[in-house]
C-alpha cells in the first residue's frame, strides 16, 4: 500500500492548514455526508467496512455506535480520545499534530452519523503543541463553516471542544476519561452501565479513539469496499505501526491491517541496531505479554496477534536486541504502572508497587528464593478482578516476562542482583 | 422480582436487589468493605467477587443485579482464593498496628483476616509505605492514612449525604491517602458517622476512642433523646457507664445517620448535675431522706392542700411517664395537669435530621391529649392564687416564668414538688424533690415528629438513689389506692387501652424500628 490515508501529510505537504486540506479534497466528504445522507446510513457504511476501534481492544466500532439508547431525551455526546498514553504508542500524535482536519473531518461525520452536537478532544497534556495544532485548526473550520451551526445547510450543528488533561495514564480508560472531563478524579467509572448509556454528564456517550475516526472520513469517501479489502476481512484498513527500541529506524509507519512484524521491524525500521539479534518484541504497547524472537512471524492484526498469545492492543511495537536486561526491562514497565495506577481497586493499587519492589530486589539484590514464585502469584491475583484494566496492564507483561525469560530471572536471583551490572562493576573494580 | 439461585439456595427478592443483600436475604454474608448500603455503589475494594454461571470473570456483588435465573457462588474455590488475594493485597502496605489501634474488635479488616485469609505475611515490614498516622482533621475524628484501605465510604458520605465534602482522595497508586481539603476542617453537624462507617481504624472517634475496648461493651438499642427526630440508635455502656451512641439503621427514621450533637448528647445523663437522692426542706436547709419517708411526705403535702392540685410535665418524659402523671393528677378532685415542650430560640435545626424541637416526645404529649403549650396558663393561675400545690415532672420552671415570677410561686403555693433527673431553678423553691432515672436508664416510648412510637431501652441502672420515672409514678398512683405497675409494658398496654392513637400498639409490638400512631396525622409537624 503506497498511498497514505491516514500520514496523508507525508505525501502532501502543508495539509495542516485548512486551505491546502480542502484543496486536497477535505471536507468534500463531510459535505456530501451531511446533505445526502441519514445518520443510520454512515452507521450502516461504518459497520459494513468492519472497522475496528485502534485505542487498544479492537472492538467494532459501528456496534459500539448502534449500543446509544434511541429512547433517551439527554443530549448525546462524542469524545475523542487523544490520551495517547500508552508507552511506545505515538501514532494520534502524527495525525493530531500534522493533520488535524482529518481528525476533525471525521469527528464531524462521526457526530452525525451518532447525532451528538457537541464533541471533546480530551488530549493529553503533553502534547501541548497537539492542543495547539488542534485548537487553530477547530478556529479555521469554524471560520469556514465546517464547524458551528447549520453546517453546510444541512441543519447539523457541532461545537468541537479542545480539552487538556493533566498528565495521567489512566485519563486514557474511556471512563476515566469522561470522569476526567467531568472535572473529578480519573477513577475509572464501574460497568455497567457503559458510556453509551451514561457517560459524560450522565448522557449517553461514545468514545473513540483518534486513529479509528480518522478512518471514518476515507470510509465515507471510498466506500467499506474499499476499506474492508485492506488487511484480513476481520480486521481490515490501513494501520500506524509504531516502532521503537532497538531498530535503526524507528517511527510510526502506515502499513495495511496484519502486515507481518517481521517485515515491519526488518524492511520498514530497517532491522535491528547494529546489526545484532533480537530478543524481545512486545507488539501491542507496554501492557501486553512480550513475544520472544521465535515468536515474531505473525502478522499484526487483532485476530493473529491474539492467536499467538499476545495483543495488538494500540501497536505500540517495542523491540529489543540481545542486550537487554529482561528483568530490568520488566522492572521499567512496573514502576510505570505504580506510577499509574489510580489507587482505586485494591488489587491494582497494592500489587503494582508489590510488583515493582519484588523487581527492584531482583535486579539490585535483595530478593529471596520464594520471590520469582511471587512475582507470578500477584500477578495472577491481579488479572481480571478490578474496575478497569490497568491491573492486568500490569500483569500480563510480568507473567509473560517471567515465564518466557525464565532463566535469565533465576540467574538475577541466583548471583543477588542483575549480572550485567556486577559484571560492569567487577570491570570497573579490576581496571582501578 | 427474580429468583435466584445463590449456593445452591433459591432466592426471591425484589427487582434493583444487588447480590449482596440478595445473598444476605439468606442469611450469607459476602465480605465486603467499600460497599454500604446507605451510599453509592464504588465498587473499589473487590472483596465481594462472586461467581456468576455464564460468565469468565468473577463480578463484585455489589454492582451486579440479581436477575431470573441467575446461578451465584459465593464460596467457590475461586472465589474463596479471589477473596484471600484481596486482603492479602489490602495488608501490603497495612502496618497492622492493632494493639495500639482502637477499631481493634470492630475491623473488617481483622475480623476478615480470621475469616478469609490466615496466611502469613509475605510482605517485608520495612517495605511497606508510610504515610501519616494520629492526624487531628476535625472535632470530632482522627485520621490514620496508612491504617486506610481506601474504600471512600467516607468521602462518598460526605458527598452524598451531607454535600460537605471535606474529603478527597489524593495521590496515585499505593501513595494515595484520605486527607481534607487544604484548609478546611472535617466539621460539619454529621461528622461523627464518618467513624461509624470507616470498616477500620483510619477514621476514629475522638470523643471514644481509646476510652474502652469494644468487646467489653453491652448494647442497648434505644431512641436518641435529643431532638423530634428520634434517630434510632445504639447505646453502648458497660458497669453503668455509657461510652457512647451510634446510629442505628431505620428506614423510616435516619436511615444510618445521626447528627454529633445527638450522639455526644450521652454526657448529659452521667456525672454533673444528676439528682440523686430524695429530699425535703426543713427549716430552710435540704435534708435527705429516704424513699419510704418520701412517699410519706408527698402523700401528706397532697393531704395537707387547701386548694386544687396541679402538675406539669414536659416534652422530656416518655409516654408512660406522661400517662402514670395525667392518672395521679386527674385522680385528685380539682387536679388539673399542663404540658411543656421548650426549645431554645435559637435551636440547631436543618432540613435533614436535627429538627429544632429539642425535645423528644412533644408528638407523644400530644397524643395522649396533652396541649404542649399549656403550661404557662397553670402558671398564670398558680400566680394568682388559684393553686395550692404544684408538681414538676421534667419540666424547669424557669423556662415558663421569669426569676420574679419564681419567687413569687415560691410564696404562693403551699408546696411545691420538682420530680426530675437534673438540678434546675426549680429546686430552690421545691419543698420536696423526687430523683428519677434519666434516658438510657428507663425503660419506655417516645413519639417522634412523624408521629412514629419508638421503643427505648434501659441501658444502666438509674443513678445513685433514683427511681425509673415509671416505677416511681406508679407507687404514687398505687398509694392513691390502685394497684402498682409492675413494668413499663404493663404503663404502655394501659395507656394503649385508652388512647385511641395507640389502640393496638404494646412495646413489644414497636420492635427496632417502631410503629406509627394508628391516627398519625399526615406528614410532619
Amino acid at each position: 500500500m503506497s498511498e497514505k490515508i491516514l500520514l496523508r501529510h507525508e505525501d502532501v505537504a502543508g495539509l495542516r492548514r485548512l486551505d491546502k486540506y480542502v484543496e486536497d479534497g477535505g471536507y468534500a466528504t463531510a459535505r456530501r455526508v451531511l446533505s445526502e445522507l441519514q445518520p443510520e446510513q454512515v452507521i450502516e457504511e461504518v459497520k459494513l467496512s468492519g472497522l475496528r476501534g485502534r485505542g487498544g481492544a479492537g472492538f467494532p466500532t459501528g456496534m459500539k455506535w448502534g449500543f446509544l439508547p434511541k429512547d433517551n431525551p439527554k443530549p448525546r455526546y462524542l469524545l475523542v480520545n487523544a490520551d495517547e498514553s500508552e508507552p511506545g504508542t505515538f501514532k494520534d500524535r502524527q495525525i493530531i499534530e500534522h493533520n488535524p482536519h482529518l481528525l476533525l473531518e471525521s469527528t464531524l461525520i462521526a457526530a452525525f452519523a451518532i447525532q451528538s452536537h457537541k464533541a471533546y478532544i480530551y488530549i493529553r497534556g503533553e502534547f501541548a503543541h497537539g492542543a495547539k495544532v488542534l485548537e487553530e485548526a477547530v478556529r479555521e473550520a469554524v471560520a469556514a463553516g465546517h464547524l458551528g451551526s447549520n453546517i453546510y445547510g444541512s441543519g447539523f450543528d457541532l461545537d468541537i471542544v479542545v480539552h487538556r488533561g493533566a498528565g495521567a495514564y489512566i485519563c486514557g480508560e474511556e471512563t476515566g476519561l469522561i470522569e476526567s472531563l467531568e472535572g473529578k478524579r480519573a477513577y475509572p467509572r464501574v460497568k455497567p452501565p457503559f458510556p453509551a448509556v451514561y457517560g459524560v454528564f450522565g448522557s449517553p456517550t461514545i468514545v473513540n479513539n483518534v486513529e479509528t475516526l480518522c478512518c471514518v472520513r476515507p470510509i465515507m469517501e471510498r466506500g467499506p469496499a474499499w476499506f474492508k479489502a485492506i488487511g484480513p476481512e476481520k480486521s481490515p484498513g490501513p494501520k500506524l505501526y509504531c516502532l521503537s527500541g532497538h531498530v535503526e529506524r524507528p517511527g510510526v509507519f502506515e502499513l495495511p491491517m496484519g502486515t507481518s512484524l517481521r517485515e515491519i521491524i526488518y524492511e520498514h525500521g530497517g532491522g535491528i541496531r547494529g546489526g545484532k539479534k533480537v530478543k524481545a518484541v512486545i507488539p501491542g504497547g507496554s501492557s501486553v505479554p512480550v513475544l520472544t524472537a521465535d515468536e515474531i512471524d505473525i502478522n499484526m492484526d487483532f485476530d493473529a496477534v491474539a492467536a499467538a498469545g499476545s495483543l495488538m492492543g494500540s501497536c505500540g511495537i517495542i523491540v529489543m536486541d540481545e542486550d537487554t536486561c529482561m528483568v530490568r526491562a520488566l522492572r521499567i514497565i512496573a514502576r510505570f504502572y505504580h506510577h499509574e495506577s489510580c489507587g482505586q481497586c485494591t488489587p491494582c493499587r497494592e500489587g503494582t508497587g508489590w510488583l515493582e519492589r519484588l523487581l527492584i530486589g531482583l535486579e539490585d539484590g535483595g530478593a529471596t528464593e520464594r520471590d520469582l514464585d511471587l512475582l507470578l502469584q500477584v500477578a495472577e491475583n491481579m488479572m481480571g478482578n478490578t474496575v478497569c484494566v490497568l491491573a492486568d496492564a500490569a500483569a500480563m507483561p510480568t507473567k509473560s516476562f517471567v515465564t518466557k525469560f525464565r532463566a535469565e530471572f533465576e540467574e538475577h536471583l541466583r548471583m543477588g542482583g542483575c549480572p550485567q551490572k556486577l559484571a560492569a562493576a567487577s570491570a570497573v573494580r579490576a581496571s582501578a | 422480582m427474580p429468583t435466584l439461585e445463590i449456593d445452591g439456595q433459591q432466592v426471591t427478592v425484589p427487582d434493583g436487589t444487588n447480590l449482596i443483600q440478595a445473598a444476605a436475604a439468606l442469611g450469607t454474608e459476602v465480605p465486603h468493605y467499600c460497599y454500604h448500603p446507605g451510599l453509592t455503589v464504588a465498587g473499589n475494594c473487590r472483596m465481594c467477587l462472586v461467581e456468576i454461571e455464564k460468565m469468565p470473570k468473577l463480578q463484585i456483588a455489589c454492582n451486579t443485579r440479581a436477575t431470573d435465573g441467575m446461578v451465584v457462588r459465593t464460596k467457590s474455590d475461586k472465589v474463596l482464593r479471589a477473596r484471600e488475594a484481596v486482603l492479602e493485597f489490602l495488608l501490603v502496605n497495612h502496618p497492622v498496628d492493632c494493639p495500639i489501634c482502637d477499631q481493634a474488635g470492630e475491623c473488617k479488616l481483622q475480623d476478615y483476616y480470621m475469616d478469609h485469609d490466615r496466611q502469613e505475611s509475605r510482605v517485608p515490614l520495612q517495605s511497606k509505605v508510610q504515610k501519616g498516622k494520629a492526624i487531628d482533621i476535625g472535632p470530632l475524628i482522627m485520621l490514620d492514612q496508612e491504617r486506610c484501605i481506601l474504600c471512600t465510604r467516607c468521602t462518598r458520605f460526605l458527598d452524598e449525604v451531607t454535600g460537605t465534602g471535606e474529603l478527597g482522595v489524593f495521590q496515585r497508586g499505593d501513595h494515595c491517602e484520605i486527607d481534607v481539603f487544604p484548609g478546611i476542617a472535617l466539621d460539619n453537624p454529621y461528622s461523627g458517622n464518618v467513624a461509624d462507617i470507616c470498616p477500620v481504624g483510619a477514621l476514629t472517634n475522638k470523643d471514644f476512642r481509646f476510652r474502652a475496648r469494644v468487646w467489653y461493651l453491652d448494647t442497648a438499642p434505644s431512641v436518641c433523646p435529643t431532638c423530634a427526630t428520634g434517630c434510632n440508635i445504639d447505646v453502648h455502656h458497660r458497669r453503668n457507664e455509657i461510652f457512647r451512641f451510634r446510629p442505628r439503621h431505620n428506614p423510616d427514621v435516619n436511615a444510618y445517620w445521626m447528627c454529633d450533637e445527638g450522639r455526644l448528647s450521652y454526657k448529659r445523663f452521667q456525672g454533673e448535675g444528676r439528682l440523686l437522692q430524695p429530699v425535703k426542706r426543713a427549716r430552710g436547709a435540704w435534708q435527705p431522706i429516704d424513699w419510704k419517708q418520701c412517699r410519706a411526705e408527698f402523700a401528706a403535702a397532697l393531704q395537707d392542700a387547701e386548694g386544687p392540685v396541679a402538675g406539669i410535665v414536659s416534652a422530656q418524659s416518655t409516654n408512660e411517664e406522661i400517662h402514670l402523671f395525667r392518672r395521679l393528677l386527674e385522680s385528685r378532685p380539682g387536679g388539673c395537669i399542663a404540658g411543656h415542650s421548650w426549645s431554645p430560640p435559637d435551636a440547631s435545626r436543618d432540613d435533614f435530621l436535627i429538627d429544632a424541637d429539642k425535645n423528644p416526645n412533644t408528638a407523644g404529649l400530644r397524643a395522649l391529649g396533652l396541649d404542649p403549650g399549656s403550661a404557662r396558663a397553670l402558671i398564670e393561675r398558680a400566680l394568682k392564687g388559684e393553686i395550692s400545690v404544684l408538681l414538676t415532672y421534667r419540666t424547669d420552671l424557669s423556662r415558663i416564668c421569669n426569676s420574679e415570677e419564681m419567687d413569687r410561686l415560691g410564696d404562693k403555693l403551699q408546696h411545691v414538688i420538682v420530680i426530675d433527673t437534673h438540678y434546675g431553678p426549680s429546686v430552690e423553691i421545691a419543698d420536696l424533690v423526687l430523683p428519677i432515672a434519666a434516658f438510657a436508664e428507663t425503660d419506655g416510648s417516645f413519639v417522634n415528629r412523624s408521629q412514629r412510637v419508638q421503643r427505648l431501652r434501659r441501658a444502666i441502672a438509674p443513678a445513685g438513689n433514683s427511681l425509673e420515672g415509671w416505677r416511681l409514678l406508679g407507687d404514687l398512683v398505687a398509694g392513691e389506692g390502685t394497684a402498682a405497675v409492675e413494668d413499663a409494658s404493663g404503663v404502655f398496654d394501659e395507656l394503649a387501652a385508652g388512647t385511641a392513637a395507640f389502640n393496638g400498639l404494646s412495646l413489644d409490638s414497636l420492635g427496632g424500628a417502631g410503629a406509627p400512631l394508628s391516627a398519625a396525622p399526615a406528614g410532619r409537624e
